[in-house]
């Protein structure tokens, strides 16, 4: 009985380990993507709240805090409390199975792709819910277009993952990162470029980032299925959202960048030293790239309108990755590609 | 182990009781969150049997799509439910019936000494450690069982193919965009240059 409480015990500090530094990561990628596009559009940022403004995130998480949670008259009282932490929790549980090095990761288990993407296809019902609630014209359109662009774009995810799934020959995360030992080129995104671009869009979909934000398009919509939300009840759909992306992009790490494993791994030289050897630091260098990315794009595109993300998604994605999928199993059968090379 | 027993009675009773609410609440919206805690709950306890593949296709596919497209209809049309509960009372009896007759059944099934009773089966040995449930499920479907999937498979297809057929109408007289020729487009097509003189600012 005291083998399994301390157990239980040792494994909840483990989950605080990977969740305090996460919720620390969204305060400053919120700050990175002010400072970023703020430079992309030529302008300051943040810079008045301490040095450089750093400590802007903290004002921003304050103020929040201290706001009034407004519940409308006629909202669902019971869901419309329930809808952001219904977001957030699959947010935070799907890091369970994520390998930061070879040695660590909470949960090795074996059907941790299938893991990840049922949890990343549950965040959307907070989205729904949310929507619902609320009450509103506005809302209730943000949820609408949710649900539609999750479930259109999931398809094209999952086929994505799919072919992660035949090059590695296995479900499981750490395995599927050890499958593509041997430096930069023996890594997925080179023999599944296709892949790699669509889960990528798909991710920028699913997390309902720009170019995809049309369930919050707040110059249509004000603000979508969070218009009604205050204070800490918003902070939450706000955190749920930068926790996605930073997930997004762990996820693209190790499907297609070879997780913790070293870019140089096979260098002659290079690769003897200590730049050759995997870590997690290598991990969430990948990691921090993506993320970065995902601001890249924001500064960038301007919104796609509904029906052209739509047609993107049922008619352009969806085959790519029908057609990749099939050329990726002929590559492995015939030993075009080497596993663990 | 006792804990797991907790779990399984922990997930069966919201189990019974998310279904039941699925059928007599009066909110369709409810009903289908109800359903989805439902198939939750079932994954959850499908978990517990190490059949991990098959819990989370289950939340996959049922949860994370079928669900939300339910919802999506559920949430857009505004059900009358007045109809829906009109014939209640007249078919109670039979439902009655109906129900008590499968309550007896599944009871002399489990209660039934040297059948079928749980005295019949011993507890199943837990999977070795690295079984993989995936894989045992992989190998049984293309290799024992190939010509069934591969049927299973044409089904679906056609099921695919003739809902498109079914939905796929050609309407005239509205405006679509043609995407391939928008990105041929060049500013040669519609855009013209003049050069031409300045004019002169009159009495100069």
């Amino acid at each position: 009985m005291l083998d399994t409480l301390l157990y239980l015990l040792w494994t909840v500090i483990k989950i605080m380990m990977i969740v305090v530094p996460l919720i620390i990561a969204v305060a400053f990628y919120t700050y990175f993507e002010r400072k970023v596009i703020g430079s992309m559009q030529i302008r300051v940022g943040p810079s008045r709240v301490g040095p450089l403004g750093l400590l802007q995130p903290f004002a921003d998480v304050l103020k929040l805090l201290l706001k009034e949670i407004i519940l409308p008259a006629n909202a669902n009282r019971f869901l419309f409390v329930l809808a952001p932490v219904i977001v957030l929790a699959p947010a935070f549980a799907a890091w369970a199975v994520v390998p930061f090095s070879d040695l660590l990761v909470l949960a090795d288990v074996d059907a941790g792709l299938i893991y990840v993407l049922a949890l990343t296809s549950l965040g959307v019902y907070g989205v729904i819910i949310a929507g619902w609630a609320s009450n509103s014209k506005y809302a209730f359109l943000g949820a609408m277009r949710s649900a539609a662009q999750t479930v259109s774009y999931e398809i094209s995810m999952g086929f994505a993952l799919v072919g992660v799934l035949i090059m590695g020959g296995t479900l499981n995360l750490r395995e599927i990162v050890l499958a593509q030992q041997g430096g930069i080129f023996d890594w997925f995104w080179l023999p599944l470029l296709p892949l790699f671009v669509i889960y990528m869009i798909s991710g920028l979909a699913e997390t309902n980032r720009a170019p995809f934000d049309v369930a919050e398009g707040e110059s249509e919509i004000v603000a979508g299925f969070h218009v009604e939300y205050s204070g800490a009840a918003f902070a939450v759909f706000f955190l749920a959202e930068y926790a996605n992306m930073i997930l997004i992009s762990g996820l693209t790490a190790i499907l297609f960048a070879g997780g913790w494993l070293s870019p140089f791994e096979s260098v002659p030289v290079l690769g003897d030293t200590v730049l050759g050897e995997g870590s997690i630091l290598w991990f969430l260098a990948k990691t921090v790239v993506f993320m970065f990315m995902f601001l890249w794009y924001r500064a960038t595109f301007p919104r796609y309108r509904y029906d052209q993300i739509m047609r993107l998604g049922w008619k352009v994605l969806i085959p790519i990755t029908l057609v990749w999928v099939m050329l990726a199993a002929i590559m492995v059968v015939f030993g075009l590609v080497v596993r663990g090379s | 182990m006792i804990v797991q027993e907790l779990i399984f009675y922990a997930y069966a009773v919201v189990l019974v009781l998310a279904a039941s609410m699925v059928i007599t609440v009066r909110n369709p919206v409810y009903a289908v969150l109800f359903l989805v805690l439902t198939f939750f709950s079932a994954a959850a306890i499908w978990m517990l049997l190490e059949a991990e593949f098959l819990a989370i296709v289950l939340v996959v596919v049922y949860v994370g799509a079928v669900m939300v497209l339910f919802l999506f209809v559920v949430m857009m049309l505004d059900i009358n439910l007045v109809p829906l509960k009109e014939g209640f009372i007249r078919y109670l009896p039979v439902a009655i019936l109906v129900a008590i007759a499968m309550a007896v059944e599944l009871l002399m099934v489990l209660w039934s000494k040297g059948r079928f009773g749980t005295d019949m089966f011993p507890l199943p040995a837990p999977n070795p450690v690295g079984h993989s449930n995936t894989r045992a499920l992989g190998e049984l479907l293309y290799s024992n069982y190939l010509l069934p999937f591969e049927v299973a498979g044409v089904v679906l297809l056609v099921a695919i193919i003739a809902a498109i057929a079914l939905t796929l109408r050609k309407r005239t007289g509205i405006k679509i965009q043609d995407p391939g020729q928008q990105v041929r487009t060049r500013s040669e097509d519609s855009v013209r240059l003049v050069k031409m003189k300045p004019e002169k600012p009159p009495g100069v």
